[in-house]
C-alpha cells in the first residue's frame, strides 16, 4: 500500500538502512574497538532508549503526520505565524503576604516588560480554609497571596487594568469561589465579561494524581469544574476555565511521557463530563488550556510539546467529533523545572533555566515563566524574578530562534521521538480505559504509583551519578556557596490578615449574608445546577472562602488520601 | 546489645496544609529497603496527631517532611509539645525538606538532629539514621 504525502521514498529508506548496517559493521566497528563510546546504552530524560544517529527511515510515514503550524494536526504549533506574529506571553507567577503587598509586586513586574500576570495563592487559600483556621497556622501569606473575602480580590487587583491585562489564577479544588470573586470584581467596575482574558487552573484531577490539594470527594469536585466550563462558555468568551495541567504530575517525580498521558486521560475525562451535560464539544473546547514543564531534557521536551498537540488533536477530532479547528489546537502554558534547581552553586540555576526555557520556546508555547535562581531555598527575590523574565527577553529578542516556526520539524531525531511519545500516550491511554477511567486509576492509585515509582527510579539513578546533576554528585564545589538573599514574609501580614477576614465578617449584612448561604446549599444539593452563580453572590455577600466550603463539607463530604508508595 | 539486631522504628510526617510527598516517599521507601520499619502518616496532619502517634508507635526516628516553608512555625510548635510531655520521649528528631541554611541551623540548636534536603543521596540518609539514633542512644 503506498502512503499518502510520504517523508521518505522507500527505495531511500532500503537504501539508507543498508548503508547504515554497512557503516555499523566496518566504520564504527573498527572505531568502537579502538575507543569505546562512554557507556553502555543511552537514555532520555523518561529512560526511552536512543539511537546512536537518526536517518530518513525513522522519520513518520507520512507528511501528514507533520504538516504546517496552525492546521491540523497542529504538530508545528497552533498558529500560521507563532512568534512572528508576537512573541510568547512572558508571565511570571508572584503572590505572597496580603493583598496589597501582591498588588505592588505586580506593578514592578508590568514596568519591567511582563505582558500578564499570574498568581500564587497561599496554602489556605489553595485548600479553602480561612485565614483564621487552625489548619492554616504558619501558613497564611507564605508561598502565596491569602485570599479571604471579595475585599481581599478587589486590594488584589487595585489599578489593574483586567480588560487589558489577562489574569492566571493558579488555584484548584477552591478555584470556582476565585473565579467568581474575579468575576464579581470585574462586574463591579462595569467591565464586560466577554472582554475578560485569562486562566484559571481549576484541574482537580492532577490534584488527586499528583499536587495533592483538595477539599471535596472526586465527584462533586469535578461537578464545579464542569460548572465553571459551562458558566464561562456562556459569559466569558476570551476566558479559559481549565488549565490541564501536567507540569505538577512532572514536579511530583513523573517522567515526560507520563505527563504528558495522564495529562490528556484527565483531558478526556473533562471532555467527557461536559458533553455529557449536554454542551457541544466546539461550543468549551476552544477555551481548553494546558500547562506542562519543560524539562532538562531538550530535544525529549520538543518532542513532547509536539506529541502531545498532534494527540489532542486527534483525539479531539475522531473521539469527541470535533468540528471546529480551534477545538483540535492545543495552547499550553510552560514553566522551567523547579525541581531541577539546586541548593548548592545556585547560580547555575540561571542556565538551567535558559536552556529549559529554550525547549519549551523550540516547542511553540504560548506563554512562559522561568523560575527564580533561588527556588531551592524560598519564593524568589526582586532580583532573581527579574533575571528569570530577562533570560526570555534574551531568548526572543537576542537569538533569532522566533524567526522560524517549527525549527526542529522534520529532524530525524526529534520526529521519530515525537513519534514515540505519541504511541505512548495511547498505550496509557488504553491502559486506564481498561481501568474504568481516570476516577477509578485514581481511586486504585495508578497514577501516584506510577509516578512514586518514576521518582524512586530518579532518586536512585541520581544517587548513583548515573544521572549527573551538576555541583551536586558532579564538579561539586568545597568552599561556601554565593549568598542567596532570602525573601523574608512580614512577619505582621498574618495578624493583618486575620484581623481583615474577622472584621469583614463582623460588618457585612447578616441578612444578605444567611440568604445567600441558604441559596448556595440548595443549589450544591442539586448536582445538575450551575453553582456559579450562587457562589458569585455568596461572595458578594461577604461570605469567606472557608464559610462556604465548610458548609459545603457537609453536602459533599470530604477527600482523604490512602498514600501509595 | 539488642539494639544492633532489631531495625529501627521510623515514623514520617507531613503536617499542615504542604502536599509536596515526593521526597517524603522516596525516603520513605530507602528506609524500608535499607531495613528499617516506615511509618508514613500521609497529608496533612497536626503537630498533635503526629507528637501523639509518635509516642504512641513507639518510634526511633521521627522525621517530619515540609518544603512549603512553614517550618518555623511549625517545628515550633513540636518543640513546645515535646517540651509538654511528661518524660522527654525516646525518638529522634530530624528534618527534611527545603528551607534556608540558617533555618537549618537553628532547627539543629533547637533539637534536631538531621536536615535533609533535595540533594541528601538515599544512602546517606540511611547512614544519618543510623548515625543520630546511636548519638541520642550513647547520651
Amino acid at each position: 500500500m503506498t502512503k499518502r504525502n510520504p517523508l521518505a521514498s522507500e527505495d531511500l529508506v532500503q537504501e539508507v538502512t543498508a548503508q547504515l548496517k554497512a557503516w555499523e559493521e566496518d566504520e564504527l566497528a573498527s572505531f568502537l574497538a579502538r575507543t569505546p563510546e562512554s557507556r553502555d546504552s543511552y537514555v532520555s530524560g523518561s529512560g526511552l532508549p536512543v539511537e546512536r544517529v537518526y536517518t530518513p527511515a525513522h522519520l513518520p510515514a507520512s507528511f501528514d503526520e507533520i504538516g504546517l503550524p496552525g492546521q491540523f494536526p497542529f504538530t508545528r504549533g497552533p498558529y500560521p505565524t507563532m512568534y512572528r506574529g508576537r512573541p510568547w506571553t512572558m508571565r511570571q507567577i508572584a503572590g505572597f503576604g496580603q493583598a496589597e503587598e501582591t498588588n505592588q509586586r505586580f506593578q514592578y513586574l508590568i514596568a519591567q516588560g511582563q505582558t500578564g500576570l499570574s498568581i500564587d495563592f497561599d496554602m489556605p487559600t489553595l485548600m479553602g480554609y480561612d485565614s483564621d483556621h487552625p489548619m492554616s497556622f504558619g501558613e497564611v501569606g507564605r508561598e502565596g497571596v491569602a485570599i479571604d473575602v471579595l475585599p481581599d480580590m478587589e486590594a488584589l487587583f487595585d489599578n489593574i487594568d483586567l480588560e487589558n491585562i489577562s489574569v492566571s489564577m493558579t488555584i484548584n479544588p477552591s478555584a470556582w469561589i476565585l473565579l467568581a470573586m474575579y468575576i464579581a470584581v470585574a462586574e463591579d467596575r462595569g467591565m464586560d465579561l466577554n472582554k475578560l482574558s485569562g486562566t484559571i487552573q481549576n484541574d482537580i484531577l492532577k490534584e488527586y494524581i499528583a499536587q495533592k490539594e483538595w477539599i471535596f470527594p472526586v465527584t462533586p469536585s469535578l461537578r464545579l469544574v464542569r460548572d465553571c466550563i459551562v458558566y464561562c462558555a456562556e459569559h466569558m468568551a476570551r476566558y479559559n476555565p481549565i488549565n490541564i495541567s501536567g507540569y505538577h504530575i512532572s514536579e511530583a517525580g513523573g517522567n515526560a511521557l507520563q505527563e504528558i498521558a495522564f495529562t490528556m486521560a484527565d483531558t478526556a475525562a473533562y471532555v467527557d463530563l461536559v458533553t455529557s451535560s449536554g454542551v457541544d464539544v466546539d461550543d468549551f473546547a476552544p477555551r481548553l488550556s494546558f500547562f506542562f514543564v519543560s524539562q532538562a531534557d531538550l530535544f525529549e521536551e520538543v518532542a513532547k510539546f509536539r506529541a502531545v498537540r498532534r494527540y489532542y488533536a486527534k483525539m479531539m477530532k475522531e473521539r469527541f467529533g470535533a468540528k471546529n479547528p480551534a477545538s483540535m489546537r492545543m495552547r499550553f502554558h510552560a514553566q522551567t523545572a523547579a525541581a531541577t534547581l539546586t541548593k548548592p552553586q545556585p547560580n547555575v540555576n540561571i542556565i538551567r533555566t535558559a536552556l529549559q526555557a529554550l525547549s519549551a520556546v523550540l516547542g511553540g508555547a504560548q506563554s512562559l515563566h522561568t523560575n527564580g535562581l533561588d527556588e531551592a531555598y524560598t519564593i524568589p527575590s526582586e532580583m532573581a524574578m527579574k533575571i528569570a523574565l530577562r533570560t526570555q527577553q534574551v531568548i526572543a529578542d537576542e537569538t533569532n530562534v522566533t524567526n522560524v516556526i517549527d525549527p526542529l520539524g522534520g529532524s530525524y531525531y526529534v520526529e521519530a521521538l515525537t513519534d514515540e511519545m505519541e504511541k505512548g500516550i495511547e498505550r496509557y491511554m488504553k491502559q486506564v480505559e481498561e481501568m474504568g477511567g481516570v476516577e477509578k486509576a485514581i481511586e486504585e492509585g495508578f497514577f501516584q504509583r506510577e509516578i512514586s515509582d518514576s521518582a524512586y527510579d530518579y532518586a536512585k539513578r541520581k544517587a548513583s551519578g548515573d544521572r549527573p546533576v551538576i555541583g551536586v554528585n558532579k564538579y561539586v564545589d568545597e568552599g561556601a556557596d554565593e549568598k542567596i538573599e532570602v525573601h523574608k514574609l512580614d512577619p505582621e501580614s498574618e495578624a493583618r490578615q486575620i484581623a481583615r477576614v474577622k472584621q469583614v465578617r463582623a460588618d457585612r449584612d447578616a441578612d444578605r449574608a444567611d440568604a445567600a448561604m441558604k441559596e448556595l446549599l440548595r443549589v450544591a444539593k442539586d448536582p445538575s445546577a450551575n453553582i456559579m452563580p450562587a457562589t458569585i453572590e455568596a461572595v458578594r455577600a461577604h461570605l469567606s472562602m472557608g464559610e462556604i466550603t465548610g458548609a459545603l463539607r457537609e453536602i459533599f463530604g470530604s477527600y482523604t488520601e490512602t498514600p501509595v508508595y | 546489645m539488642t539494639e544492633n539486631t532489631a531495625p529501627l522504628r521510623v515514623m514520617l510526617a507531613k503536617i499542615g496544609l504542604d502536599g509536596h510527598d515526593r521526597g517524603v516517599k522516596v525516603v520513605a521507601r530507602t528506609l524500608r529497603d535499607a531495613g528499617m520499619e516506615v511509618i508514613y502518616t500521609g497529608l496533612h496532619r497536626t503537630p498533635e496527631q503526629v507528637i501523639e502517634a509518635a509516642v504512641q508507635e513507639d518510634v526511633d526516628v521521627l522525621g517530619v517532611s515540609l518544603l512549603s516553608g512553614a517550618h518555623m512555625p511549625i517545628f515550633g510548635r513540636i518543640f513546645e509539645l515535646i517540651d509538654a510531655l511528661p518524660s522527654a520521649p525516646r525518638f529522634t528528631l530530624v528534618a527534611g525538606g527545603v528551607m534556608p541554611e540558617e533555618d537549618e541551623e537553628e532547627l539543629r540548636r533547637r533539637g534536631v538532629a538531621a536536615v535533609m534536603g533535595q540533594d541528601t543521596p538515599p544512602e546517606a540518609i540511611v547512614e544519618m539514621l543510623r548515625r543520630v539514633v546511636a548519638e541520642t542512644a550513647a547520651r
